[in-house]
């Protein structure tokens, strides 16, 4: 035990401080993956609209969060609005931000991909029944979609958690940078410390990634 | 088929002109905040275009300085989640003698100028090397640390200046540091053996492959003291670097400040006993005086 360096996590505060900093990381991550998923939602249905002004805008959103690094747009949100605007936006903000525009338009390709993958019968029952628009996606299109959608969203979710390491740039203290913090301060005592705090970091995401695809592969078989 | 191609290609490029109409944005507001700041219409203003005056900071109560929290023995955070080292050493000085609380701020070394151009810190207190390039984008007050190369040989045969190396004899650097700019400018004749990692490079040296190591001198210092056999025969080498705190460029209240309370606590020694309460262990009492920068001078 003592030469994988887990008892650095034991001295003092370290262990706390490491649970500390993961509910930071959860805390970001969950708040701006609800956020992408009722956003996501709306945007998708709107991917889907015949509307070419609204298409053309929707694809540039879609492709610059495509093209455009996480990283870089944390630099942008969290430094680049006070240069150019003056706005002084904390930290865990604008990591909620820049999570919540990635995840919003992702999640929104996923759901226009899994409107689009319902077959068109479905509408055309649906108006044949008396349906509007808006009872036709509320109670048909949208419970099928959410179906499919689950396996999908479930990759952005657990990738956006894993994601959310990067706000140490923007000098937010998070499990990672928790380890890395004691790892660098028994530098000299315990040489070996990295193996076992990272190996300890790995668990607690797995700890938090687990259940989410628990709980998907559980809806996925209610729903079927 | 064909207006389909031509729609993503607009797509991509209006979100290519978008990406670096905003990138640009960032990079060449960086005389419009100072304008703002020094102009200081209402405090509001000021505090949030550009940096807070020594006055401004003193009325708040608290002063934001960043620090590395995971560079051991220079700034990082102990078991008990407290910041230290001799960066922190410095900044509680600081803040006791400003009568401020100190809101301490986690800083990477590639966000250092980016926290002050904005003024998202006060002060950057993390062994921030004085450069021209840096000096360009912010204002660094008088240093209070030096740096160095040092080269590190066996005791069997301590180099103790290059000029006496063999023909033959061979100096291990690491590809890319300073070390090996400076040699192969220098002593364009010393042959180099170039090695991408710093465990390869110990390895090599260890192994003998080469009759000396060139590095910062803080390095090689804690190399010859954590391994057995090693002496550091060159401790300072070439041009000689230092460590400053910096302030945003045009603080200057704060810098004038800053540069007062180093002069003045080079009366009292200051850095030596910070550097014996921080950096004794790592450094060992020989080097106390080739690193620690006393008064600004």
């Amino acid at each position: 035990m003592a030469s994988l360096g887990i008892d650095v996590l034991f001295k003092g505060t370290n262990f706390i401080r490491l649970l500390q900093g993961l509910w930071v990381s959860v805390e970001i991550s969950l708040i701006s993956v609800a956020l992408s998923i009722v956003l996501g939602l709306l945007i998708g249905v709107l991917m889907t609209v015949d509307n070419k002004p609204l298409k053309a805008i929707l694809k540039i959103y879609l492709e610059t969060v495509r093209i455009m690094p996480q990283m870089v747009l944390l630099f942008i949100v969290y430094f680049g609005t006070t240069r150019v605007f003056g706005w002084d936006m904390s930290a865990e903000s604008s990591a909620i931000f820049v999570f919540t525009f990635w995840g919003t338009a992702e999640m929104g390709d996923l759901v226009r991909g899994s409107i689009k993958s319902i077959p068109k019968i479905q509408f055309e029952s649906a108006f044949a029944l008396g349906m509007d628009k808006i009872q036709t996606y509320f109670y048909i299109i949208l419970p099928q979609t959410i179906r499919r959608l689950i396996p999908l969203s479930i990759n952005l979710i657990t990738r956006m958690i894993k994601t959310t390491s990067l706000v140490m740039m923007i000098g937010i203290v998070e499990v990672l940078k928790v380890g890395q913090q004691i790892i660098e301060a028994n530098r000299k005592t315990s040489p070996n410390a990295a193996f076992g705090v990272f190996a300890v970091v790995f668990l607690l995401y797995f700890v938090v990634c687990w259940p989410i695809s628990r709980l998907a592969t559980y809806l996925e078989k209610r729903w079927a | 088929m064909k207006n389909n191609l031509v729609r993503k290609i607009t797509a991509a490029t209006l979100a290519t002109g978008l990406l670096a109409a905003s990138l640009t944005g960032c990079g060449s507001s960086a005389s419009t905040s100072e304008v703002a700041g020094t102009e200081e219409e209402t405090v509001e203003a000021s505090s949030n275009a550009g940096y807070r005056t020594l006055d401004e900071i003193k009325e708040s109560g608290t002063i934001n300085i960043g620090v590395f929290s995971d560079k051991s023995p220079f700034g990082y955070v102990d078991e008990n989640g407290e910041y230290a080292g001799y960066d922190v050493y410095f900044a509680e000085r600081i803040g006791k003698d400003l009568g401020v609380e100190i809101n301490y701020v986690s800083t990477e070394a590639a966000n250092r100028i980016e926290y002050l151009q904005t003024g998202k810190v006060d002060i950057i207190l993390a062994n921030f090397t004085v450069t021209e390039e840096r000096a360009q984008e912010v204002d660094f007050a008088l240093p209070y640390m030096n740096v160095a190369l040092g080269v590190v040989s066996p005791d069997s045969a301590v180099v103790e200046s290059l000029d006496d190396l063999g023909a033959d004899d061979q100096i291990i650097v690491i590809s890319g540091t300073t070390a090996e700019t400076y040699l192969t400018k220098n002593y364009p004749d010393i042959k180099l053996q170039k090695y991408d990692a710093y465990a390869e490079a110990k390895t090599a040296f260890e192994n003998g492959n080469g009759v000396a190591w060139a590095n910062d001198n803080t390095e090689v210092i804690a190399f010859s003291l954590e391994n057995e056999g090693y002496t550091v025969g060159i401790p300072s080498l070439g041009d000689q670097d230092t460590i400053a705190p910096a302030v945003t460029k045009g603080n200057e209240t704060l810098l004038s400040w800053l540069n007062e309370e180093i002069e003045a606590l080079g009366t009292e020694n200051f850095f030596h006993a910070d550097y014996e309460a921080t950096l004794l262990d790592t450094y060992g009492a020989d080097y106390e005086d080739t690193l620690v920068l006393e008064g600004g001078k």
